[in-house]
């Protein structure tokens, strides 16, 4: 029996223990993972380990009790059900909980993806050690100007999942990742720069080490230099990774948890425009080559591509069956849990803007001076998705008369969420697919404060 | 004990069965809960167990690592055996390992797991009906309580073989209140390393009303100024300043990766006379507090700056070896899935002789931070940001207004000389902190004082 069949057993199992009026859903994962790091030409670490563990979630008489493990012991296990059971007890009863139903799960058709690469099985230990300490190599001599690699990592992992639910639910899932990274540390005469280079596919052949090299030290040593520049108010133009965090703080807008709990930014505008006309902002997880790509979501709901902003006008809010059934509607297959360790929340998979067909030199031209912001620094202080502020620390470069001109450092860009999204003038052709399933384009805003001296 | 004694033993032979000069097993069993009280009805209950193993193995300057929830006989040992090859250690030959000592002290206090569930959804539903009294803005309230047990086992090459049962509660409240300039969020989250016996000294509707009023206030809120300005932090509201901004720097794997602003710096003056920094594992109950790390070294209080002065770094083992000294007792790690790295525990400040009122009496213009954010920093340069998420004006040596959405910008260092006033008070605050993927809980603490410039990044045109 495969591993993953292993595992939809057990849950089955779990799931068939339901007594009358009860209903129960068990999600269980198990993963290999191997993770290098090289430092100083040496591998520092190197860690081989497997995990599995368990998440199940029990609803009797409209109450839902949730419990885990790390573990799958039959002892444990049993332990666990006997938890979630006791949790349900103690919480109060909710009409809108509930397991989702075959014919909901079933009304779209599961995507067919592909994002199981049986060739990374094939790698062994020694192949992937020899890669990151070359890689590491390979940075370190990369430029002149490169002092040092603060650290370079290889990692992948091979993690089954399964879920069943006493409502007749079975599904089963595998996927490979493979990633590698370098972090270089670049210095000349009186500063040092950091700049971050990374590769990430299904397999260890779908690496490219010329990436990570080449990202590495464009990224540390176009800011060597750099200077605090007057404050004031400019355009700003985001790398396809700013962009990347930019859509993950505005991710919870749609949320449709948040819109019912009153802290959407976008409550009540469904139909309205809520960004320029040049937006169109769709959340995708049916493209095989995001990260974020999944063919049925935590409740075992096929997953579909969602269009959340077309042409500025705002289509909808996220749902999971729980929020579907608070707020009337229908779920969008939206549900998501952060591994077995928690109950199927509502969240976004692969975000992504429709790019254009413009390369960020091509997209400022016509704007004067413009801020090229490779990296933002306290997303999670400085930005609030509920009142919409947006104010980051930031390092870029200043674009002028066709070009990059003078790196930047110790400002910060500012503005909030609705003026930037209104303010977005153009979307670049630079598609990066990210570790974390969004997929990164420049984005071209032709006003934000910069504070600097 | 977790493990019998024999077993360990057997297990680092055999993690050393390839050579190695270092070996380690770090057992875990961890319990917690959570209840989440959210829209005014218990939202959540959840209940979570973790337990296993971490094997590792050090042959030079390179660690092999694995890791199992398998506590069996066979999952142990082929968890050892897999570090032993990750480790490629490349010697061979049988090498015992004999240990002493014990599973350490059991924990004190009213342990969680012995605590009525209802007992603890009461707590969330009293500070709810605190915070909505507040004010009629008040729009939303989430409230969560949190506790953990965690019982590890250690035992290593050296012989050493020791234990420690950790038992920490949380609670939290975070408010959502709605006015003319849209909505505004309010958050307090304290923490402690103990039991429930936590809710004797503290009154969760004090902390209700804190984060309630937090969001109030902030409806008045005026854009930040932005520019260069004196920045005053209130007792506690700066901790998590200086642990990001000067802490990670002071890490020994950091100075030795060349990537602290701090290198090569001991015996200097790397801030204002006025600035002593400790690191403390030994803080009763704080939130950062174990009798010993998570490498069984025991939790010492360690002066990293005095009197502006850079006396020492944190250190772990590994890193300790390397430097031909003892480890500092800053060897943590998230769970036995991850490997231990040099960690803070509590970081703070202590009190210094200025009366705080003085300090602002004694400020013209800048503002005075109450509540920070998270932050970030690149600890090779030191420059860092953090958020302002409850702040006001100072005018003429007065509080004023409120304001929103300001970011301090600046430099950890040159923060750090530019500090001119310390005040006689005293707080902490608990957070977790996050390295390299893994968060583990800390505390920071500061009195009121003030950095002399700082860039302040608002909204303000």
């Amino acid at each position: 029996m495969s591993d993953e069949q292993s595992l939809l057993t057990l849950c089955q199992s779990i799931a068939g223990s339901a007594a009358d009026g009860e209903g129960i859903e068990a999600y269980a994962t198990r993963s290999r993972e191997t993770d290098i790091d090289v430092f100083a030409g040496e591998i520092e670490s190197l860690s081989v380990a497997g995990s599995s563990g368990i998440g199940i979630r029990v609803i009797a008489n409209q109450r839902q009790g949730f419990a885990w493990a790390g573990s799958l012991d039959a002892d444990v296990v049993a332990d666990t059900l006997q938890e979630a059971r006791d949790n349900a007890r103690y919480s109060e009863p909710d009409e809108h909980y509930g397991l989702v139903d075959l014919a909901t799960a079933q009304q779209f058709d599961r995507p067919d993806l592909m994002l199981w690469d049986s060739r990374l099985e094939a790698v062994d230990l020694e192949t992937k050690i020899e890669y990151a300490l070359e890689l590491d190599k390979r940075v370190r001599g990369a430029d002149a100007r490169i002092r040092n690699v603060e650290s370079t990592n290889y990692g992948d992992g091979l993690v089954e999942s399964a879920l069943a639910s006493s409502m007749g639910i079975a599904a089963t899932n595998r996927r490979t990742i493979a990633s590698a990274s370098a972090v270089a540390i670049a210095g000349d005469a009186d500063d040092t720069q950091t700049g971050y280079g990374f590769s990430v596919g299904r397999a260890f052949e779908d690496l490219d080490a010329d990436v990570i090299l080449a990202m590495a030290v464009e990224r540390s040593t176009r800011l060597l230099g750099a200077q605090q520049p007057p404050g004031r108010r400019i355009a700003v133009i985001f790398d396809p990774m700013v962009t990347a965090s930019f859509l993950g703080v505005l991710s919870s807008a749609f949320n449709g948890e948040s819109m019912l709990k009153g802290r959407s930014l976008f409550l009540d505008r469904i139909g309205e425009s809520v960004a320029a006309n040049c937006v169109t902002l769709t959340d995708d997880p049916t493209d095989a080559q995001s990260l974020g790509a999944a063919p049925y979501d935590a409740e075992g709901v096929a997953c579909r591509s969602n269009p959340l902003i077309v042409n500025g006008v705002l289509q909808t809010f996220l749902h999971n069956s729980y929020t579907a059934r608070r707020a009337n509607t229908a779920t969008t297959g939206s549900a998501v849990r952060g591994g077995y360790r928690s109950t199927p929340g509502v969240g976004v998979r692969s975000l992504r803007l429709v790019s254009g067909a413009l390369d960020p030199i091509e997209l400022v031209a016509g704007y004067g001076e413009v801020l090229y912001v490779q990296a933002v620094h306290g997303l999670h202080s400085g930005t609030n998705a509920i009142s919409g502020d947006f104010s980051v620390g930031a390092e870029g470069i200043m674009m002028r008369d066709g070009g990059y001109q003078e790196p930047v450092r110790e400002i910060t860009i500012a503005s909030t969420l609705p003026k930037m999204l209104h303010a977005i003038v153009g979307i670049g052709n630079d598609v990066t697919y990210l570790p974390g399933g969004t997929v990164g384009v420049s984005v071209l805003m032709n006003e934000m404060t910069m504070s600097g001296a | 004990m977790l493990i019998e004694s024999y077993v360990c033993e057997r297990v680092l032979s055999r993690a050393l069965s390839k050579g190695g000069d270092f070996a380690e097993v770090f057992v875990e069993d961890r319990r917690s809960s959570s209840a989440r009280y959210d829209d005014g009805r218990v939202e959540e209950l959840t209940s979570g167990r973790d337990r296993g193993a971490g094997i590792r193995v050090i042959v030079g300057e390179t660690t092999g690592f694995a890791h199992t929830s398998d506590l069996s006989d066979a999952g142990l040992d082929a968890a050892a055996l897999a570090a032993a090859t990750a480790a490629r250690g490349g010697g061979g030959g049988t090498r015992t390992v004999a240990l002493a000592g014990d599973g350490g002290v059991a924990a004190s206090g009213v342990m969680p797991e012995m605590v009525e569930k209802s007992a603890k959804i009461e707590l969330l539903q009293r500070a709810d009906a605190q915070a909505r009294s507040v004010s009629p803005t008040i729009r939303s309230v989430s409230v969560s309580y949190a506790d953990s047990r965690r019982r590890i086992q250690i035992a290593n090459s050296d012989g050493l073989l020791t234990g420690d049962d950790r038992v920490r509660t949380r609670f939290m409240v975070q408010c959502v209140a709605n006015g003319d300039t849209g909505m505004q969020t309010g958050m307090e989250a304290p923490g402690r390393g103990m039991g429930f016996e936590f809710f004797d000294d503290f009154d969760v509707e004090s902390v209700a009303r804190t984060a309630a009023q937090r969001a109030v206030s902030l409806l008045a809120a005026v854009p930040a100024p932005s520019g260069q300005m004196a920045v005053v932090l209130k007792r506690g509201a700066g901790g998590v300043l200086f642990h990001e901004a000067c802490g990670h720097g002071l890490e020994a794997d950091l100075v030795q990766r060349d990537a602290s602003v701090f290198k090569d710096r001991i015996g200097t003056q790397v801030a204002s006379p006025l600035v002593t920094v400790i690191d403390d594992g030994t803080f009763a109950q704080e939130w950062g507090t174990a009798a010993i790390d998570d490498e069984g070294q025991p939790a010492q209080r360690n002066v990293l700056i005095d009197k502006g002065m850079l006396t020492d770094y944190m250190w772990d083992l590994v890193r300790a070896r390397k430097s031909g000294r003892v480890s500092s007792g800053n060897g943590r790690r998230e769970t036995y899935r991850h490997l231990p790295m040099v960690r803070m525990t509590n970081t703070y400040l202590p009190a210094g002789e200025t009366d705080p009122d003085e300090i602002i009496r004694d400020t013209e213009y800048g503002i005075y931070c109450v509540q920070l954010g998270g932050g970030q920093v690149d600890t090779a340069t030191g420059d860092f940001v953090f958020g302002v998420t409850e702040g006001y004006l100072i005018e003429n040596g007065e509080i004023t207004r409120p304001i929103r959405a300001a970011q301090l910008v600046g430099n950890g260092p040159q923060s750090m000389n530019l500090v001119d006033a310390v005040g006689n008070d005293f707080e902490t605050r608990t957070g977790t902190c996050g390295k390299s993927g893994q968060g583990v809980p800390v505390s920071s603490g500061q009195p009121t004082l003030r950095v002399a410039r700082m860039t302040v990044g608002g909204t303000a045109s």
